[in-house]
């Protein structure tokens, strides 16, 4: 494997994808605005920019370091990572019954964030090299074990909806590496068995939240409530949307967590299907602007570091807008580079730098 | 580049599959949104109005009631309800025991409101608790997160004076029932809005009543309001002031008490009534927030049915008091003159039958004057037998019995006026000459109204004008209600004939005669007694004791005799003898003339005991 003799080409740096991201960023930000402007999260907008600005320095720093490095350190992040998640459950500032959060002087960081960018490293490290396409089933459990100890580490938080964000990483990497479509048939079959199980091990108010997905009617002040009034929202923004600042859901606070988890039920609410067809047509762009890197990426390992990020951004978008049309159950993911959170930006915008340093570096002398 | 481009050949098909699956998720997103947005998208926009618009009704002031000098008799104070909107319905079916807990209302009954109001119009909102106490009001305050379908209006709710003081000329307010509704008059009326049900309030409904108005608001998901959308402004209604006299009123029911029977004071010059009490009474006030099935049968039932306006409801025998519309006619007539004496030796035989007079002695030979002063039945026996049933029924309609005086007050009664005519209508019989006798001293099937008395003897005392008894001034008619007065022109009665009937009224009072009670020194004030059978006298024998068996007493009075500024029929259930009546009309006719001279006598209030009963019957002369 020629490590040596690549070089960083400034020619092949994304700007489409960086500008993509920039423009979503920017109607987060503003999104934001207009759903707090007059709450008690007034200047949230402000914060939100603060991330994104220390994300789009992380964007370059990782643009110029050489991800090969980055899959070489893999083991010790990862490692290290699930100390933190250790430590986070034993130690963690208790957020709503939730274990989640790590203090370091004013900000908080969620250590998850940062934890599927360790699995993605390791699996990428994994998978690099030449490659036959087709997997054995040690292969498969390696992968699985990877993505499940922190996944597990993570759901025990608890926190299911980010700990469900490990099984697109292994899915994506696993269909892509060539495992063939029957074992995936089987592992979706295995996994509807798992359910029951998996049902006495969850929170009584994951329960609910589930069981109000599947009969929203049940519980119409909660979950379903909220579900409710999302659809509300979305869909009286008709063609054109109420306006910013206009939405009656956002602005009346009929909608729950408006700037955060349904950020982009307001969104629609606003602006409307035209907005939200604009908007849709830039996530799109995104993520097929990140398969074609991958496809393009000098090395496997490059291209699965891409795949994972695929996995969790087309994850998180799904669930998200998912939850905000009703279709899938509350689950407090939020909506990559639009929800209000630090760590999330942080961490998408450094994925996206990785993503980056890989096309960079796609030429080899 | 060769050595990438082969290291990541194997994946490429799963790749060009990767991107069809994201474009297929992209283009299954576009198609949720299209639908909600789009296609959906009303339906969405009514759910987003119907969270964040509510419309809250203002409520118009009724007008308030007032005497005729102005002075308050009926108002409003302003109170608290708390509604819900007919939208959120179905959360208050959910939530309703958590509500009721809260509201002091039974689980069931709120549900049956809401139930009810789904038959009623949409956007009404439905009333849960009217007249808030201030719990209620703090609870909803308070639990406007867990509650926002609740709101708290500002509601008027009527007043009336305690004690049941006028309340059946007044009348009451009560929620408009859904018959009620489905009338046209009524259509700009709401479920749950209150209208007058009886009474005053009930007869100039149109007048009282203003126009609610609206106000749309926008609220948050707390319930709070945070703009103001649009807002109808209500339309009060308007003040009604009414002939009666506030004091004299006050007189008349503290001089009633606790007995059974009316009192109504009239202005025979004009018509206007200037009080008018019943008894037993009722507390208006309680009918306001609804009343229960139990409490109005306790109400209305048996012979102290307190809902019955006695003044103009209750239909009786007159007794002695028809001696004065008997002796008009027979004067009108011809058949008597001033001198015209019959012998009275205590009782006389007609058409084989013996007729009584109250004096076993007998009065001897008495002229017109003397039977009335004294009250002689054979005089009147005599001038009936010589009128004949169909004079006598001809001239007293003309004087105002057997119909409605016109008074406006819902459902007066007309009394019974009998005739060969009537009694072939109504009971396919023949007239008996006999019954023409007994009519002639105000038994039989005669029966009239306090109202009528008071209306007939004040017009004959007036020469015969007959201006119709109202409580309002009919210059503030509203279109649609009749208030014509029926005053004849022209007096319609002989000067000789109102001369000899007046100076007989006063000689009842000031002569030695029945209504001596009645007598105020320095007071021109006539009148006459009568006292009536309820049953016959072996009945009333056997049911010795019992208050409403015992004979019915009657005064009239008029003052001053001729042309009288005010007429009063006193009716006392149970009074047993017409002398036992005259008191309370002379309390009432000294305060009217008092308060004339500007020196109304303070009225001394006297408890409301029930118990109070006059228990002394001293012997008297008849009746």
């Amino acid at each position: 494997m020629a490590v040596s003799g690549r070089h960083v080409s400034l020619r092949d740096f994304d700007w489409l994808m960086l500008g993509v991201v920039l423009v979503i960023a920017a109607l987060g930000v503003l999104q934001i605005y207009s759903t707090t402007a007059d709450t008690r999260f007034a200047g949230a907008h402000h914060k939100q920019l603060f991330w994104i600005l220390l994300g789009l320095v992380g964007f370059f720093l990782m643009s110029w370091f050489d991800y090969r490095q980055l899959l070489n350190f893999s083991p010790w992040v990862y490692f290290a990572v699930l100390l933190v998640l250790a430590c986070t459950l034993l130690f963690g500032t208790e957020v709503m019954g939730a274990r989640r959060w790590i203090r370091i002087g004013s900000f908080t960081m969620q250590i998850s964030e940062f934890a599927k960018l360790a699995v993605i490293l390791l699996l990428a490290r994994f998978f690099n090299g030449p490659q036959e396409g087709n997997l054995s089933w040690p292969d498969v459990a390696k992968v699985g074990a990877v993505a499940g100890i922190p996944a597990f580490l993570i759901a025990v938080q608890p926190d299911l909806g980010t700990a469900l964000t490990f099984v697109p990483i292994v899915m994506i990497v696993l269909f892509v590496a060539g495992l063939k479509l029957r074992y995936f048939a089987f592992m979706f079959l295995a996994g509807i068995l798992a359910m029951p199980i998996a049902w006495q091990y969850m929170k009584p108010y994951q329960k609910e939240r589930i069981a109000t997905f599947l009969n929203p009617q049940q519980d119409p002040q909660r979950s379903g409530y909220q579900v409710l009034q999302s659809k509300i929202a979305v869909g009286s923004g008709q063609l054109w949307g109420k306006g910013m600042a206009q939405g009656t859901q956002t602005q009346l606070s009929f909608l729950p967590v408006p700037h955060t988890d349904f950020i982009f039920a307001a969104f629609a609410e606003e602006h409307g299907f035209l907005g939200v067809l604009f908007c849709l047509m830039l996530y799109f762009f995104l993520i097929i602007r990140l398969v074609q890197n991958a496809q393009m990426a000098p090395d496997t390992g490059g291209m699965f570091l891409i795949l994972g990020f695929v996995g969790v951004l087309l994850f998180q978008f799904m669930v998200n807008v998912g939850m905000v049309v009703g279709h899938l159950p509350v689950t407090g993911i939020p909506l990559p580079l639009m929800s209000y959170g630090g760590s999330s930006a942080l961490s998408v915008l450094l994925s996206l730098g990785l993503v980056n340093s890989v096309k960079m570096r796609r030429f080899v002398n | 580049m060769e050595f990438a481009q082969k290291e990541n050949r194997f994946a490429e098909s799963r790749m060009t599959l990767l991107q069809w699956s994201v474009a297929g998720i992209f283009l299954f997103f576009l198609v949720v949104f299209w639908r909600m947005q789009v296609l959906q998208s009303d339906y969405y926009s009514e759910l987003a109005d119907r969270n964040h618009i509510k419309t809250l009704p203002i409520h118009a002031p009724r007008g308030r009631i007032l005497d005729r000098s102005g002075k308050v008799i009926a108002e409003n104070i302003p109170t608290f309800s708390i509604i819900a909107q007919w939208s959120d319905r179905e959360q208050v079916i959910e939530k309703s025991s958590e509500l009721a807990n809260g509201l002091g209302l039974n689980a069931d009954d709120l549900i049956g409101l809401i139930k009810v109001s789904e038959k009623r119009a949409p956007y009404a909102p439905i009333v849960l608790r009217e007249i808030a106490d201030w719990k209620q009001v703090a609870f909803v305050e308070s639990h406007r997160s867990e509650f926002p379908e609740l709101d708290i209006v500002v509601a008027q709710s009527r007043v009336y004076p305690a004690n049941g003081f006028a309340s059946h000329m007044l009348g009451y307010v009560a929620q408009v029932s859904e018959k009620e509704l489905e009338n046209p008059k009524m259509k700009m009326l709401n479920p749950g809005d209150k209208i007058g049900k009886s009474g005053i309030e009930r007869q100039y409904n149109a007048i009282l009543q203003g126009v609610d108005g609206a106000r749309r608001v926008a609220v948050n998901s707390r319930g709070v309001e945070v703009a103001v959308l649009d807002e109808i402004s209500p339309i009060p209604g308007t003040d009604l002031r009414l002939t009666i006299d506030y004091d004299l009123q006050e007189v008349a029911e503290t001089a009633f008490q606790a007995k059974v029977g009316a009192v109504v004071a009239l202005d025979p010059r004009t018509g206007e009534v200037l009080a008018l009490v019943s008894r037993p009474s009722f507390d208006p006030n309680a009918f306001i927030g609804g009343i229960s099935q139990q409490a109005w049968n306790d109400l209305s039932a048996g012979p102290g049915n307190a809902l019955l306006n006695r003044a103009i409801q209750a239909q009786l025998a007159p007794g002695s008091v028809y001696k004065i519309l008997m002796a008009a006619t027979a004067l009108e007539s011809g058949v008597i003159d001033e001198s015209t004496t019959f012998y009275c030796p205590g009782s006389a035989s007609f058409y084989g039958r013996s007729f009584q007079c109250w004096l076993r002695g007998g009065h001897g030979h008495v002229n017109v004057h003397q039977a009335i002063v004294n009250s002689c039945n054979v005089f009147f026996y005599n001038v009936g037998k010589n009128l004949g049933i169909d004079k006598m029924a001809e001239y007293s309609s003309r004087m105002g019995l057997g119909q409605e005086t016109g008074i406006d007050l819902p459902n007066e009664s007309t009394g019974i006026m009998p005739s060969p005519g009537w009694k072939e209508r109504v009971f396919h019989e023949k007239w008996y000459p006999g019954e023409t006798i007994s009519v002639a001293i105000g038994q039989g099937a005669l029966t009239v109204t306090p109202l009528q008395l008071a209306f007939s003897i004040g017009g004959i005392a007036s020469g015969g004008l007959f201006p119709r008894p109202h409580l309002v001034a009919d210059q503030i008619a509203p279109p649609g209600i009749r208030m014509a007065r029926q005053t004849t022109p022209q007096p319609s009665l002989q000067d000789s004939t109102v001369a000899i009937v007046t100076n007989a009224l006063y000689g009842v009072v000031n002569e030695g005669g029945t209504g001596g009670r009645a007598r105020v020194p320095g007071l021109d004030i006539g009148g006459k007694t009568g006292s009536a059978q309820v049953v016959s006298n072996e009945t009333a024998r056997a049911n010795q004791g019992s208050d409403n068996l015992r004979d019915t007493a009657w005064f009239v009075g008029v003052a001053p005799r001729r042309n009288p500024e005010i007429a009063v029929t006193v009716l006392y259930q149970g009074g047993e003898h017409g002398a036992l009546a005259a008191p309370l009309a002379k309390e009432i006719i000294k305060a009217y003339f008092s308060k004339k001279a500007g020196s109304l006598p303070q009225i001394a209030r006297k408890s409301d005991d029930s118990s109070e009963q006059i228990v002394a019957r001293p012997a008297l002369q008849g009746g």
